[in-house]
């Protein structure tokens, strides 16, 4: 263990452990903006700089790891100056659109100008002006308000191993896309979006939406792969409108396309509303009644005539475990048949 | 799963073999690429270059359908270098010696001229495997869709049990379930040979239980597969099905056979929420409930149960499955009761006590692993720590046998099938997401560049791709994910289904069909 003083308090951590992970088990807030706790970090944004006494200048703290006696300091007047100056240059070169922003609200970047009380820039000049060419059907960029921190070009590589997207040209023109500056062609897990900290990147069907006070959120599982990842349903108007993954999950936060952009099924127009029978070949809606009415009688009819063995019953492995015993148990207990079987095999 | 997909990040060699990880379960992939940050070996063995490939150690492109070949081959070569788990073999299995005698033709030069796997390539395998202490192993369809699939497995679990590679931390046999919840409905005894918890039809107190738990006198006669139903749907043998949330059109081999049984049938009702092209054929359909228009659980592929809640209503007069199933099942004479899911859940535990711990509050927050016996019990998330239930575990005699179908001169090539990344089984969910629909709406068949340039076929070019069973018409994707000789078709596109050619050809045992290998022809 390693004894060092962060504003005064002690602590005790384990070797590696970084200046910004010390600081938060003491519930010390240190302004990120790149640092991500499931990626490597690489002190791009430079908010986090914290003092320690005997160097000569700050160091970022997402970087650096505790040594043994480290006198820290996060926070002071000297810092405060850099941090502002720093999140000024970045806002000098970042829309003001908040109000019209799908992140409006949720942008860790408007939190900490918040948090600064930034008004008015120092710096004035040139701003990075792009053409959105994105064809796919899944991910926006709004490469404005890109800040560069590189969160989604790590997430990219490290943790869904695809490498899309990097860091290209420098200084001003320095560019997140993909090589050649092609359109986005990935898997479209949509990582990046979840780990984005300002509107540069969002899923392109939630955009105009998921900005209402009366949005509810459910945690559930996706419908998906045997995998089962956590998800959360944003719902408006009893639809879905988004869904995310919570960093704290077993899953980590992480989803596919399909978990994450593939849930437009639910509110599809074309899901059946009431029951039908088919007469003359044609379907005609009935009332619930009738159809349980209908299917008891032809059900109990050809048991009576044919035996519980001539009626057969396929479950879903897109049902519920509650509704798969329940099925089964039908066909047993009702029916009287073991004729029960599910896609397992298929 | 053995494991949990927890524990994979602690995986010193992943062994992958007949499972496209990273399209198929995602998010697995994503823990596997964790380890493989952390220093995992990854071994993948496939007829595709899937895409964990790239962070493969060893690649292993078998030919599909010759999985005992090349399994049998790398238990061979752990055992002629010493490489086994003697202490293991030991104290925990039986029958080593009579099956180390069977393996003794498995050699490298001879498996590699069945498999197509270089000898070294089968050696290296053998030695990463069987090195490590932390070493598991997944598979999926790749493995089990065979006429020999039940061999398949049985021949992945002499390996393991060779290697001592499972009952620990990080260390097991994964078969990665392909459905949200195909492993609850398989505890729930969605199946035809077993009630509830795989509790044997032929145990006469298995029986006498659960009479007495449901108070109804119940069959001992094992029932019909699904994938026997449907044929005897034809013979007339069954008259009336009832289907709740399939689509066996576009899922079950041989698709104009499926057509005819089920329009056979005298009675068919189809409980969904999409008029899918089973629903099309019904007498009666049923509109029901999604999964986020009702409360329940799942269990995922690694037996961890989870809940799932309502966040919209259902459309129009659309009604949740258990109230549908109740409802029906008193039209039928026997009553069911349940005030709520969670009262089902409880019942499930007191007829398995591997559920008895779990209820709805416990997994408000997160999932628990089966078995979890009792209310404090933390639940499972590796099996048989504590030994094997069986005892002893033994060694089955597997040897190679061809696939059903092989090719021919009229018919050159392999056919293979499975999923894509974007679309989802039947594509009855997937199909209906616009955006999932604009990027990767189209059927095609992926062929690589040599067998492309001797058809002369260009990229986008209309093939007709032909078995004994149909024709179907799709565009060529021309892709050096699939190697000389083997074609592959994705299951989802009802316009071009890769079912009406695929073989219908059952594993005796499981009844499992041979979707990984038929043979075809392809024409311009």
């Amino acid at each position: 263990m390693i004894k060092a003083t962060i504003d005064g308090k002690d602590i005790e951590v384990n070797e590696g452990t970084t200046i910004l992970e010390a600081a938060r088990t003491l519930g010390i807030s240190i302004p990120t903006l790149c640092h991500h706790p499931k990626l490597t970090p690489i002190g791009g944004c430079r908010l986090c700089i914290v003092e320690i006494k005997g160097l000569p200048r700050p160091v970022t703290s997402c970087t650096t790891p505790v040594t043994y006696g480290m006198e820290i300091t996060t926070s002071s007047p000297l810092i405060s100056d850099l941090r502002k100056s720093m999140l000024d240059l970045i806002l000098s070169d970042h829309p003001l659109d908040c109000p019209a922003c799908i992140r409006g609200g949720d942008c860790k970047l408007q939190d900490i100008a918040f948090m600064y009380g930034e008004k008015e820039n120092r710096f004035p000049g040139e701003r990075r002006v792009y053409t959105r060419v994105d064809v796919n059907p899944f991910i926006s960029r709004d490469m404005e308000k890109c800040i560069l921190c590189g969160r989604c070009v790590k997430v990219c590589s490290e943790v869904q191993g695809v490498g899309a997207i990097d860091i290209a040209y420098k200084g001003f023109e320095s560019k997140i896309c993909p090589p050649y500056e092609k359109p986005l062609d990935c898997e479209f897990c949509g990582q990046c979006v979840s780990v984005c900290p300002t509107g540069a990147l969002a899923g392109k069907m939630w955009i105009r939406k998921d900005k209402s006070r009366d949005e509810k959120r459910v945690d559930t599982v996706c419908p998906y792969c045997g995998t089962g990842c956590h998800i959360t349903l944003h719902i408006q108007d009893n639809k879905v409108i988004r869904v995310t993954s919570k960093e704290d999950t077993w899953n980590e936060g992480w989803l596919c396309v399909k978990g994450r952009f593939g849930y437009k099924f639910i509110n599809s127009p074309d899901r059946l509303k009431k029951p039908l029978i088919k007469r003359d070949g044609q379907f005609q809606e009935v009332s619930w009644e009738e159809a349980y009415d209908y299917v008891a009688k032809k059900l109990n009819d050809i048991k009576a005539e044919y035996g519980a063995e001539a009626i057969g019953g396929l479950s879903s492995a897109r049902c519920t475990n509650e509704e798969n015993y329940a099925f089964q148990k039908m066909i047993r207990a009702a029916v009287g048949t073991n004729n029960v079987d599910h896609c397992a095999r298929l | 799963m053995t494991n949990s997909i927890e524990e994979i990040e602690g995986m010193e060699v992943i062994f992958i073999i007949g499972s496209n990880t990273k399209e198929t379960h995602p998010v697995i992939a994503n823990r596997m690429i964790k380890a493989y940050r952390n220093g995992a070996k990854i071994i993948v063995a496939d007829p595709r270059n899937v895409p964990m490939t790239r962070f493969a150690d060893t690649v292993l492109h078998l030919k599909p359908g010759t999985d005992i070949a090349l399994i049998n081959g790398i238990a061979h070569v752990i055992i002629k270098e010493g490489l086994e788990n003697k202490s293991f073999i030991e104290e925990k299995t039986e029958g080593f010696e009579e099956w180390k005698k069977l393996l003794e033709e498995y050699t490298p030069e001879y498996v590699e001229k069945i498999t197509g796997v270089s000898k070294e390539d089968i050696i290296k395998a053998a030695r990463l495997y069987s090195s490590s202490q932390k070493a598991g192993l997944f598979y999926t369809m790749g493995i089990t869709q065979h006429t020999c699939g039940t061999n398949n497995v049985a021949a992945v679990a002499n390996l393991v049990t060779l290697t001592g590679n499972i009952g620990r931390e990080s260390t097991g046999v994964n078969p990665l379930r392909g459905q949200n919840n195909v492993q609850g409905a398989s505890d729930a005894a969605c199946l035809p040979n077993v009630l509830p918890g795989y509790q044997k039809l032929d145990n006469p107190d298995v029986i006498a239980k659960f009479e007495k738990a449901w108070g109804v006198s119940l069959s001992t006669k094992a029932g019909l597969t699904a994938t026997q139903m449907i044929p005897a749907a034809l013979d007339g043998k069954i008259k009336a099905l009832y289907i709740m949330g399939e689509n066996p059109v576009i899922t079950d081999p041989n698709t104009h056979h499926t057509v005819d049984s089920l329009k056979k049938l005298a009675f068919l009702v189809v409980q969904d929420i999409f008029l899918t092209e089973t629903a099309k054929l019904a007498d009666v359909v049923l509109p029901s409930t999604c999964f986020a228009e009702k409360e329940g659980t799942f269990s995922n592929t690694a037996r961890k149960v989870q809940r799932v809640r309502k966040a919209v209503e259902p459309p129009g007069e659309a009604r949740n499955d258990l109230s549908i199933i109740m409802e029906m099942s008193r039209r039928l004479g026997y009553v069911m009761d349940y005030k709520s899911p969670e009262d089902v859940l409880i019942e499930f535990g007191q007829v398995w006590p591997n559920l008895a711990g779990i209820t709805y509050k416990r997994i408000e927050k997160a999932g628990l692993h089966w078995p979890c016996p009792d209310k404090d019990h933390p639940g499972t998330p590796y099996l048989y720590k504590a030994g094997f239930p069986v005892g002893k575990i033994r060694f089955s005699g597997i040897t190679y046998t061809p696939p059903a179908e092989v090719t021919d001169n009229e018919y050159p090539f392999i056919l293979t099938t499975g999923r894509n990344l974007y679309q989802y089984h039947s594509g009855t969910m997937s199909r209906r997401v616009p955006a999932i629909e604009a990027h990767a709406g189209e059927p095609y068949v992926e062929i690589c560049a040599e067998d492309g340039r001797k058809l002369q076929i260009n990229n986008g070019d209309i093939l007709a791709v032909t078995s004994r069973r149909g024709t179907i018409r799709l565009k060529a994707r021309i892709t050096s994910k699939v190697t000389e000789g083997t074609v592959f078709i994705p299951m989802h596109y009802s316009e071009a289904a890769a079912n009406v050619i695929t073989n219908d050809a059952l594993d005796p045992k499981t009844k499992i069909p041979e979707y990984k290998v038929c043979a075809v022809k392809i024409e311009k």
